[in-house]
């Protein structure tokens, strides 16, 4: 019987028979821990491994993004804490100038089709773009798996989601992705891998399969796998000098399910309060001010979405009252965004652009929102509370554009 | 030696102003991100559901071995261990669901956690309080009005011996 593309993967690394539903022990390729979780996973260790050698130094990392740099003297404890470790151990960190783990790890070739990575970040599916098994963790597995490279899964079972018809512009890979929400819902696919297919995905650019990747989690799924197109197959050649070889799923490969999703033709999307699958046409929502709007995330801060945000505001100024604010996924990206001029026209428009990381998602450098402030964010969650007391709104980085311009939707 | 497969606790139906129990209770409402600096087991509880409408202060009505019951996709969001170790550190028994985030599952299953899936639930013959018997084993209850899932393999073999890493040590 034919296999899909996560249990070709799991398979790869275990020496148990794979089959969905079935607990089976998987081999990591990739160790990491970031500085949410971090201070845990290096406390857990040192209870329950004291003076052990910590193997295949090379494959386990710490990446810094969430508080970057640290604002409090706790956060800057806990960065500290990993450092610490880090250095008596031998093992590398992407420190506070590096920008989001995920992200890093796909820009230095350690998330590669095939490969299985984990780390203390719940949009470590995000690696699903490059055709790798990413897996979010606590700092209990984490720690597990920084000793014996290994841990136990649950097969998850696939399904397949068809996505029939093609948009253009302005609608973009994050409207899909909310539509997506919008018609399966905060647990469509609990516990489940998922493969996407469809005309829509060719021209996607590597932002629009990111993003597609990452809300996954929103969708209760483990992990998806957009069928791989010609822009991340470039962009992994790019990086890694190398034809990145993707795992395809078996011609017979069993799903539990097969959806179709009728995308053609499709408008805008916005997430309202406080879910991210409370999902409107943006046109619905048209004449809502706008107090704020946050550019960036591990969903929507790749050089991309900062283009495509700098198209719409060059040569304009943001609506008075409005606070546009930019971070960049990464230190690469950040790089691409002062030689392309990018951060010129942000600056020009009045928008605040600050170093890389999570920014607004993670009580981050980025600032919060205050009550009765009402944010668009280009991010992946807008649970009250989550960035502060205000109402958050997720929505594509064309629109966030637009509503800073405008002062509204 | 063996852990009980019995629990006997007070239940705590976590409902919204509807009476119904609260589905996508994320991470971020279980447990702040404005906490995460916080490493020391004891000092976790005080923050248990502060920022859960209507719950904000169970982290003082929360008495030990009381059980906790709420609705679908639990735990969903980040991948923080707070979520999970907050309720032990309040000694909360168990964490009763519709069904969990995949990652939280994950999290208390690897931390010796109980969490069980309910299989059914009449809201109108059970009330906050009620002592319930659970039987991790078979999935059976004391109560008509509340059934369970009995716990998988992996879950009853790390909780029998006690977390994942003294776990991994019997397997190798």
């Amino acid at each position: 019987m034919g296999k899909t593309i996560i249990e070709k993967i799991l398979q790869n690394h275990s020496e148990q028979k794979v089959e969905p539903g079935k607990i089976v022990w998987i081999d990591i390729d990739i160790r990491t821990a970031r500085d949410f979780g971090g201070p845990n996973v290096v406390k857990n260790l040192e209870k329950y491994y004291p003076d052990t050698e910590i193997p295949d130094k090379s494959n386990a990392f710490f990446t810094f993004d969430t508080v970057v740099p640290a604002k409090t003297i706790p956060y800057a404890n806990s960065q500290q804490i990993c450092r610490d470790f880090a250095k008596k151990h031998g093992l590398k960190v992407y420190d506070v100038n590096a920008g989001i783990g995920t992200h890093i790890l796909m820009e230095k070739g350690f998330a590669l089709p095939g490969k299985t990575l984990v780390g203390t970040d719940s949009h470590f599916n995000i690696l699903g773009a490059v055709g790798a098994f990413g897996q979010g963790m606590g700092d209990q597995d984490i720690a597990f798996a920084f000793i014996t490279g290994r841990n136990w899964f649950e097969v998850p079972e696939t399904i397949k989601i068809n996505l029939k018809g093609t948009f253009s512009y302005p609608t973009t890979g994050k409207d899909l992705v909310l539509y997506i929400l919008r018609k399966i819902g905060s647990k469509g696919v609990l516990g489940k891998s998922v493969e996407y297919y469809g005309e829509c995905l060719k021209d996607f650019s590597f932002s629009e399969v990111v993003t597609l990747s990452s809300m996954t989690t929103e969708m209760g799924g483990i992990i998806a796998y957009p069928h791989p197109n010609e822009n991340v197959k470039d962009w992994l050649k790019e990086h890694t000098g190398e034809t990145p070889e993707f795992i395809y799923a078996d011609e017979d490969a069993k799903y539990l399910d097969e959806m179709e999703i009728d995308v053609s033709n499709l408008k805008p999307q916005i997430a309202a309060p406080p879910k991210p699958d409370n999902v409107f046409d943006v046109e619905k929502l048209k004449g809502q001010k706008v107090d704020s709007v946050f550019v960036g995330s591990c969903t929507n801060g790749r050089i991309e979405d900062m283009r495509l945000v700098a198209d719409i505001i060059k040569g304009k100024k943001i609506a008075d009252d409005v606070m546009l604010r930019v971070v960049p996924t990464t230190s690469e990206v950040y790089g691409q965004m002062l030689s392309e001029g990018l951060i010129k026209v942000l600056y020009n428009a009045g928008a605040v652009v600050s170093n890389p990381g999570c920014g607004g998602c993670a009580n981050g450098q980025i600032g919060m929102t205050g009550k009765g402030e009402v944010q668009i964010s280009t991010g992946n969650r807008n649970f009250t509370g989550k960035q502060g007391y205000g109402d958050t709104y997720l929505a594509s980085p064309v629109t966030a554009a637009r509503a800073a311009l405008k002062g509204s939707l | 030696m063996q852990k009980d497969v019995i629990l006997n606790g007070r239940i705590w139906l976590i409902t919204n102003d509807k009476g119904e129990l609260i589905n996508d209770i994320d991470t971020d409402m279980i447990f702040h991100n404005q906490y995460l600096t916080i490493t020391d087991l004891d000092e976790m509880g005080q923050y248990t559901f502060d920022n859960l409408e209507g719950w904000k202060d169970f982290a003082d009505k929360a008495l030990k071995d009381d059980i906790i019951v709420v609705g679908d996709n639990f735990g969903a969001g980040s991948s923080r261990q707070q979520a999970v170790d907050c309720f032990k550190s309040l000694a909360v028994q168990a964490i009763i669901a519709k069904s969990f985030g995949a990652i939280y599952k994950r999290n208390a299953i690897n931390s010796g956690l109980p969490i069980l899936v309910l299989d059914s639930i009449d809201l109108n013959n059970i009330e906050n309080r009620e002592m319930v018997e659970f039987d991790l084993e078979n999935g059976e209850t004391d109560h008509n009005a509340i059934n369970i899932e009995p716990f998988s393999k992996v879950q009853m073999d790390i909780y029998q011996a006690g977390n994942l890493f003294a776990y991994g040590k019997n397997i190798k």
